[in-house]
């Protein structure tokens, strides 16, 4: 998977570990926690964008799925932790194959459509089931993720938790990016008539690297269900899964590590607009279309770009 | 109540949320033909035309008729200088998904502006002829009713006279077929872009201003209303104008009867099972022809 991405992984490896070192205080952690559980998401979301060249407007779903899964089936079935983790998997899997075999085989942005849909029909089921879900007023005491006896219940634990997790994540997906598969999915998105033509079966391998980003969307879920231990569906509306899909393009697509820093900006931008109370959303918004408008393909291009125009 | 006089308030209802929808799906598919964006802050045009409305007859205290016109030219207005300001800017070098998030900045960017305006409490407005309602066997229904219903059969009647008739309007239906072929023929594209911008949040406008008086108006109302038109666009076969206003109608009305004689939880939810059942049995919408679908991608 080449050379330069395990030098940029150690990279990562290391700014994580010392990061906590220099980063103290149980709100700062929190913010690089919630950074990590984005990112997740995000990641399988660039990979679908940027290779498979489809939008989801209803990642917040498949996010939400796995925080449900973990919260209600601890909560009230009394299930284990890593079986209630594996349910809201499999169900997250689930749901992206009956959508995207269908929205999938057309072409254009179908799934674009059907993401929307099934985005807003899974929110409207958090409200609604009141019974499971304890619908609009959430779901608390959810118990905190624990290995064996060991639990986790300091911001600083789930930290090390998110950010191992996102790293084993990345190099999944760098792998796969550097497979058979992948590099299907290149050819994809240079040319779909050319990579058809070629032998590449378009459909079924968007399908899998749809079905790939809601798993790690479902994994982000979880994770964050043990770690705030309160969900309620408002986190998990349309809204949510906008910011994701924002997130991906201010870090820029096709790129993973673009999308860990368009993760990281877009969690920790309304956190320094705190400032402002009332009047985040309308910086927010500016920032966001400067930054849309000045650098369309996002970060990791826009920046070196505007420096190579400004000072040379 | 007996069971007919439910049927027509229900059915009331539903026509005055299709009429909303109709117009928000109209505005979508107007945008769309020009440029192929959806456009995602098109709820902000209905929004700042409730606001902006209740800014003109409530704080200025104009009479209803100036500012309603008032209300439009400002809303086109902001219709223009969106497009200038951020869609024509980025369309040269962006790809489509770019100016897709593009518009959901600007719709963050707009409630923001609408909150820093008028807050986050919502807003009524006096309705445009008598408040009291009218007495159609045993159900009461608002004269604003009306006054929705016939100013957005007047704006779709208007729109299909303009597309159909007018030169201009020929020309902008030139550029959704094939821009290409529209520019060789002489026509300014990107004025075409321009006009669609202004249409859509004229219409946009003109639905806020008539719904505020009863469903009242806040900075937030945007997203719900743009998910739905956005329902009503692809139901009716996106990119087909006509199709929109009917569907729009059509989950207007299958909504108001959900929630009267099912469950009121399930509003929302029965318009995307609806959207998401027609793409995948008939892709190119209800009323849109399996031709047509194939050359239109969305």
């Amino acid at each position: 998977m080449g050379k330069n991405n395990y030098l940029k992984l150690l990279g990562i490896l290391i700014v994580v570990a010392v990061a906590p070192l220099i980063i103290k205080g149980d709100y700062y952690l929190s913010i690089l926690v919630f950074m990590g559980i984005n990112s997740m998401v995000v990641i399988g979301l660039s990979l679908l964008m940027g290779y498979a060249g489809q939008i989801s407007l209803g990642h917040a779903a498949f996010f939400g799925i796995g925080a449900y899964s973990t919260g209600v089936l601890t909560t009230q079935f009394g299930f284990s932790i890593y079986s209630a983790f594996l349910s809201g998997l499999l169900l997250s899997a689930g749901v992206a194959i009956i959508i995207g075999i269908p929205a999938l085989r057309l072409k254009g942005h179908y799934l674009a459509i059907a993401t929307l849909g099934i985005g807003e029909i899974v929110f409207i089921i958090f409200n609604e089931m009141i019974g499971l879900t304890g619908g609009p007023s959430g779901l608390s005491n959810i118990p905190p993720f624990h290995v064996g006896n060991y639990q986790f219940t300091l911001s600083i634990q789930y930290y090390y938790l998110v950010w191992v997790t996102l790293f084993v994540l990345i190099w999944f997906s760098l792998n796969v990016i550097h497979s058979r598969v992948g590099r299907a999915l290149k050819a994809m998105h240079g040319s779909e008539l050319a990579a058809s033509a070629m032998g590449v079966n378009l459909s079924a391998h968007k399908i899998q690297v749809f079905v790939l980003s809601a798993c790690y969307a479902s994994i982000a879920g979880s994770i964050y269900a043990h770690f705030v231990s309160f969900i309620a569906p408002n986190n998990f509306a349309l809204m949510t899964s906008i910011m994701f899909l924002v997130m991906g393009v201010v870090g820029g697509l096709y790129n993973i590590w673009g999308a860990l820093m368009g993760a990281s900006l877009i969690t920790f931008l309304p956190e320094c607009l705190r400032v402002f109370k009332d009047f985040d959303i309308l910086i927010y918004g500016a920032i966001l279309l400067m930054i849309l408008l000045f650098m369309p393909e996002g970060f990791l291009v826009g920046i070196p770009a505007l420096f190579r125009k400004y000072f040379k | 109540m007996d069971l007919q006089d439910q049927i027509i308030q229900y059915l009331a209802s539903g026509l005055t949320l299709g009429s909303i929808y109709a117009m928000v799906a109209l505005g979508f598919t107007i945008i769309y033909n020009a440029t192929g964006i959806m456009n995602l802050a098109q709820g902000e045009f209905v929004m700042f035309g409730g606001l902006i409305m209740v800014f003109c007859t409530t704080t200025i205290g104009l009479p209803l008729f100036v500012s309603f016109f008032i209300t439009l030219l400002l809303v086109t207005g902001i219709g223009i200088i969106y497009e200038r300001l951020f869609i024509n800017h980025a369309s040269k070098k962006a790809p489509l998904m770019t100016l897709l998030i593009i518009t959901v900045a600007v719709s963050i960017f707009f409630r923001g502006i609408a909150m820093f305006i008028w807050g986050k409490d919502p807003y009524g407005l006096p309705h445009f002829s008598s408040p009291k309602p009218l007495i159609i066997g045993g159900a009461a229904i608002l004269p604003q009713v009306f006054w929705i219903l016939g100013l957005s059969l007047l704006a779709v009647i208007l729109m299909n006279l303009f597309f159909n008739r007018t030169i201009t309007g020929k020309a902008m239906s030139a550029c959704s077929v094939n821009r290409m072929a529209a520019s060789l023929v002489g026509i300014d594209v990107s004025k075409m872009v321009l006009l669609s911008f202004a249409l859509s949040a004229t219409l946009g406008a003109l639905a806020g201003a008539a719904i505020t008086p009863i469903a009242l108006m806040e900075y937030d109302r945007g997203p719900m209303l743009a998910l739905k038109g956005f329902c009503a666009a692809v139901l009716g076969g996106l990119g087909y104008g006509t199709g929109a206003v009917v569907a729009g109608f059509l989950l207007g009305l299958i909504e108001s009867f959900t929630s009267g004689f099912i469950y009121s939880g399930f509003k929302e939810a029965i318009s995307l099972i609806i959207l998401i059942l027609v793409l995948f049995i008939k892709p190119s919408g209800i009323f849109g022809s399996e031709e047509v679908g194939k050359i239109k991608k969305i």
